[in-house]
């Protein structure tokens, strides 16, 4: 088992023609991802890779092949918009790897989203998407480093969930879906709605949540440890030594007028339980050592 | 992106929010001859003379004076200011040196307020701030005085509801038909320029409220989200080279996230948070053998071998670096772009410190012959750890 997506996925791909968009798209069939469709307004008509039927809007996509998850490659300007549309269609989940969209753009989007009730997730944007190994890759992480198993993994950084995946296969422990929720200040799903699904999902054993600087995302994801979470939780956070007031690449990754610094989330994290990880190389170990008791 | 205050309040007036009479300037001629102007227009002599820094605090630090005199007082001024090194506390102990000038009419200040709009990530909605505690440190009163700080939430489905305006008038003690009325159409001019120039952080402090009952923007701060750069042409002269760290424009130009540290050891990474945690990992087995990253670096995804060929010579040509670590997990991005665009540079410019190097990912064994056949003296690294402890060792520190 697993959270979000399965073998029962069936991705539509927005962006499909664009580089990006067309590249990761080729990946995520080889991965044995179901790519039932592809939208890029205009080339309506067209197949992609001789296979995949292209379709003008999302809404005549999901009608013709019954798809109930996207991935979003169009650049940042019409990005937005794009996330827009996959709402309006009704699919249930929508995943934007999108780096680089206007926060304003964002609240936007994320004012229509909390009024979907939950109808539709969004994970991201800025974010490398979601695998549950060995049944679905939506996004741009590496495949070929996870491997089937029982620990979920949820990250707000790129690189330092496959550091986190590549830790743990290599001590032969391995993931059940691994989430990349995206270094943006305002985005979908954070870590509390990532840690609903796992402490719910009879296969997740374990979870390894990695954190940055910015924002009190940590200190809510703490409270649910806490409160809510009987699994063991490995931690890591990421930016100890950045200097306050500089973004450190992702625009949620900076740490304003004293708030948002990795000692208070760290301290938090441990208070509710957590296992916080002395350095990004012993994530894994961290967790392990928490599941042999 | 940060701009200057006279920078942002031309923005204010071209949104109707009311600022001082006030004109840039580049020289002390300048400074004068905005003085003389200033003096005929509002019929005062007294003038501000203001440093154009990115940075705050500048008046405690002296960059900002009045004359009372006019414009030989303002030329007296602006000669002491242009050209000084400017130390406030967000400018760090070197400071910035003033280039630009904002010299601006005088006026007779009743109260000082307090007036923000910032981005709230955990609520997901901009946030409209206001305080009665004007003219000093925000930060200082949201730690000490939380209570002073009033805020209200706009739903950007909506926009800023004249309530809400009113809301925060009357918790600012504002009364009095006249100035609510001009209070709530400035609050909401200053929402309409959050959301339209695309701002990160928006600021008026203070706002003051003139003995003749008039609201007026003392001072502005604007920073602009990046992000929207695309939609917003006329950015580009509003970019003041002068204020930014030279090394870190040469890699905003190549397409790559560098931030300047004060350590020694040079870091090239793929990826934002890896980058930032290459930065805890030296750190963390460094401290105590003065071993500290020289810089953030991240190569991004989607970098092509020029971009990284680029990176690497930036680290090599800093002055401070005594090591470098590369450490590398490729995902999108391949391990031999990344071998490739190290050794190119290396050639180039020659390789005179101890270089560390741990590859991790698509194509890594690719990517490990590159550098073996290389040539140069290459420490590989196993993890994280390893690498950062070699790097340590490397400088002198004990492993």
């Amino acid at each position: 088992m697993s959270v979000l997506v399965g073998k029962d996925t069936r991705l539509l791909v927005q962006g499909i023609t664009g580089s990006a968009g067309g590249f990761h798209s080729k990946q995520m069939i080889e991965y044995g991802t179901q790519v039932v469709a592809g939208v890029t307004p205009g080339r309506g008509g067209e197949k992609f890779e001789g296979k995949v039927p292209v379709f003008d809007t999302v809404a005549q996509a999901v009608k013709a092949t019954g798809a109930n998850t996207s991935c979003i490659f169009v650049p940042p300007p019409g990005a937005a918009d794009a996330i827009l549309e996959a709402f309006d269609a009704g699919l249930s989940l929508v995943v934007c790897i999108t780096e680089g969209i206007p926060v304003t753009d964002m609240l936007q989007v994320r004012r229509v989203l909390e009024g979907l009730k939950g109808k539709t997730r969004l994970i991201g944007p800025n974010c490398p998407g979601i695998i549950t190994p060995g049944a679905c890759k939506i996004g741009i992480m590496p495949g070929h480093i996870h491997k089937a198993g029982h620990i979920g993994v949820v990250s707000r950084s790129g690189t330092l969930t496959y550091e986190a995946v590549g830790q743990l296969t290599a001590l032969g422990i391995g993931q059940s879906t691994c989430i990349g929720i995206g270094g943006d200040p305002v985005g979908g799903m954070d870590f509390v709605d990532v840690l609903e699904l796992f402490q719910a999902d009879a296969d997740t054993h374990g979870v390894i949540l990695i954190g940055e600087i910015g924002g009190g995302a940590e200190e809510r994801a703490a409270r649910f440890i806490k409160e809510k979470m009987n699994k063991p939780v490995a931690a890591f956070i990421a930016g100890t030594t950045a200097p306050p007031g500089k973004r450190m690449g992702h625009a949620g990754a900076i740490i304003a007028g004293g708030k948002g610094t990795a000692a208070e989330k760290i301290k938090a994290l441990e208070a509710a339980g957590a296992r916080v990880a002395p350095t990004p190389s012993d994530m894994a170990s961290t967790l392990a050592g928490m599941m042999k008791h | 992106m940060k701009i200057h205050e006279y920078q942002a309040k031309q923005i204010f007036a071209r949104y109707g929010l009311p600022i001082p009479r006030g004109y840039p300037a580049f020289s002390v001629d300048d400074a004068e001859t905005a003085a003389k102007r200033l003096a005929q227009e509002t019929g005062s002599p007294v003038v501000v003379v203001k440093a154009q820094i990115h940075a705050g605090g500048r008046g405690k630090g002296g960059g900002v004076k009045v004359a009372k005199g006019g414009a030989p007082e303002a030329r007296e001024l602006a000669q002491k200011i242009l050209g000084m090194q400017l130390v406030t506390h967000q400018t760090g102990p070197q400071g910035q040196k003033v280039r630009r000038l904002y010299v601006e009419q005088g006026l007779d200040i009743g109260r000082e307020l307090y007036l923000g709009a910032v981005i709230d990530r955990d609520r997901r909605r901009v946030a409209l701030m206001a305080s009665t505690e004007g003219g000093v440190e925000i930060e200082k009163v949201a730690a000490e005085t939380p209570e002073k700080i009033l805020t209200v939430h706009v739903d950007p489905a909506v926009g800023f509801a004249a309530y809400q305006a009113r809301e925060l008038a009357f918790g600012l003690g504002i009364g009095g038909k006249e100035t609510l009325g001009k209070f709530v159409k400035l609050m909401r001019a200053l929402y309409d320029v959050v959301v339209k120039e695309d701002c990160s952080l928006c600021e008026i402090n203070p706002l003051v409220v003139t003995k003749g009952n008039d609201i007026v923007a003392l001072d502005a701060k604007i920073n602009l989200d990046d992000n929207a750069e695309f939609r917003h042409p006329e950015w580009h002269d509003l970019e003041d080279k002068d204020e930014e760290d030279p090394v870190e424009l040469e890699a905003k130009a190549a397409g790559l996230n560098y931030v300047s540290l004060d350590g020694n050891v040079g870091c090239l990474v793929n990826g934002a948070g890896l980058a930032m945690a290459t930065m805890d990992i030296i750190k963390h087995f460094g401290a105590g053998h003065g071993v500290a990253p020289a810089n953030f670096l991240d190569v991004g995804g989607g970098a092509n071998q020029e971009q990284v060929t680029k990176a690497f010579k930036m680290i090599l040509k800093s002055p401070k670096v005594k090591a470098i670590f590369v450490n590398i997990f490729g995902g999108i991005m391949k391990c031999d772009v990344i071998a490739n665009g190290v050794v190119a540079a290396a050639r180039e410019l020659g390789l005179k410190v101890p270089l560390v190097v741990r590859l991790e990912g698509t194509n890594v064994e690719l990517g490990r012959k590159i550098l073996n056949e290389s040539g140069l003296a290459i420490q590989a690294a196993s993890t994280m750890a390893d690498g950062a402890q070699k790097v340590v060792s490397a400088i002198g520190g004990a492993r």
